[in-house]
């Protein structure tokens, strides 16, 4: 079975790889520090991943979203120093097990045993990160799109996960933030990584209430905590803000 | 008070020597980044980042045998969650304990 191990912590990964190195059925196809990483390598080199040991506190993009975000993901172990997570992780059909670090070798095995007998009773479909669409090819285009907003409804807008499109309230939305191939959506609750562009939400993104601060950054003007020189604060987020973009910014301000 | 040691990572590493000096060396490399982070954090007053980085050093604590110490970062990460800071003096004794033995090693 091929692995890959998702934590932030570089002790965690040294551990799992340790474990996994001694099942001879096992093999470490990638480690990653954050689930960005991960979802580029399950979006090229890592279709073949049967098993992900995945941490639930990552900064910027926890676990759970980084499951939600990851269509048909193989199985899951969740790896955490949190006991209370528990019931939430197993909402989720591809979570096998829920290990609570510092794991020893006889939870790891069982952990491990639980994931085999899942692939041997169902094997594992590829894995496809959300905006592909090599399950469907035939779909048209339109439908294939990772962002959808009906034209008449401007309150809230669609991403594609797992095949089903999960509204997001755009009044939720704090950053959209532009990632390689990616844009990650950061709202109040969760955060989205989706196949897409900046320039292409941009257009789906009323311009009342958002605004392009940065290359790589459009922002929620509703949502800013306060600016200073160069950034402004949102939640806890501190953003660029270019000189270009800058006078925009300045405008939309109610400045006494 | 209790003492840190290694007897989890001996008895993960077993014979491999490879491995557990590998281990210890990524405990000495990680561990000195995730206690000034969470410094930097907590001297600024922003408690919710401070509580994410005693999570994540409530493993090393674990792992050095720290059971007490453990359940002392529990309680003060989720102190910190509410704004509060009562333990952190406690868990500063802590982190002093716990950065003097992975210098050690």
């Amino acid at each position: 079975m091929n692995c890959i191990i998702v934590d932030d912590e570089a002790l965690s990964r040294a551990i799992l790889e340790g474990m996994i190195a001694k099942d001879p059925e096992l093999t470490v196809t990638g480690e990653f520090g954050n689930a960005m990483q991960a979802m580029k390598h399950l979006n090229t080199t890592g279709e073949d991943t049967d098993l992900i040991f995945l941490d639930i506190h990552m900064p910027d993009f926890t676990g759970f979203d980084f499951i939600q975000t990851i269509k048909n993901p193989p199985a899951v172990v969740l790896v955490t120093s949190d006991k209370n997570f528990a019931t939430e992780a197993f909402e989720y059909d591809c979570i096998v097990d829920y290990m609570v670090k510092p794991i020893n070798e006889e939870r790891f095995q069982r952990a491990v045993r639980k994931a085999k007998a899942l692939k041997a009773a169902t094997p594992a479909p590829a894995v496809t990160p959300v905006g592909t669409t090599p399950s469907a090819p035939a779909e048209p285009r339109e439908t294939a799109s990772p962002l959808a907003i009906p034209a008449d409804t401007p309150t809230e807008f669609y991403v594609n996960i797992d095949r089903r499109l999960i509204k997001i309230d755009i009044q939720s939305v704090n950053v959209v933030e532009a990632k390689g191939d990616y844009i990650h959506i950061k709202t109040e609750s969760k955060n989205y990584i989706v196949h897409s562009t900046l320039k292409k939400i941009e257009e789906k993104l009323p311009t009342n209430l958002f605004l392009k601060v940065h290359r790589t950054y459009i922002i929620n003007t509703k949502k800013i905590v306060d600016i200073e020189d160069n950034s402004v604060l949102i939640g806890k987020d501190v953003i660029p803000v270019s000189r270009a973009n800058r006078p925009e910014l300045m405008k939309r301000l109610n400045m006494l | 008070m209790e003492q840190p040691n290694l007897d989890y990572i001996n008895d993960l590493a077993g014979d491999d020597e490879a491995f557990r000096a590998k281990l210890v060396a990524t405990i000495k490399a990680e561990l000195p980044g995730e206690i000034e982070a969470y410094e930097t954090s907590y001297n600024s007053a922003d408690y919710k980042a401070a509580a994410g980085h005693v999570h994540k050093l409530k493993h090393k604590i674990s792992i050095f045998g720290l059971e007490k110490s453990y359940y002392l970062a529990a309680d003060f990460e989720d102190e910190l969650k509410n704004n509060q800071n009562s333990l952190a003096t406690d868990f500063e004794r802590v982190l002093h304990t716990i950065k003097d033995f992975a210098a050690s090693l």
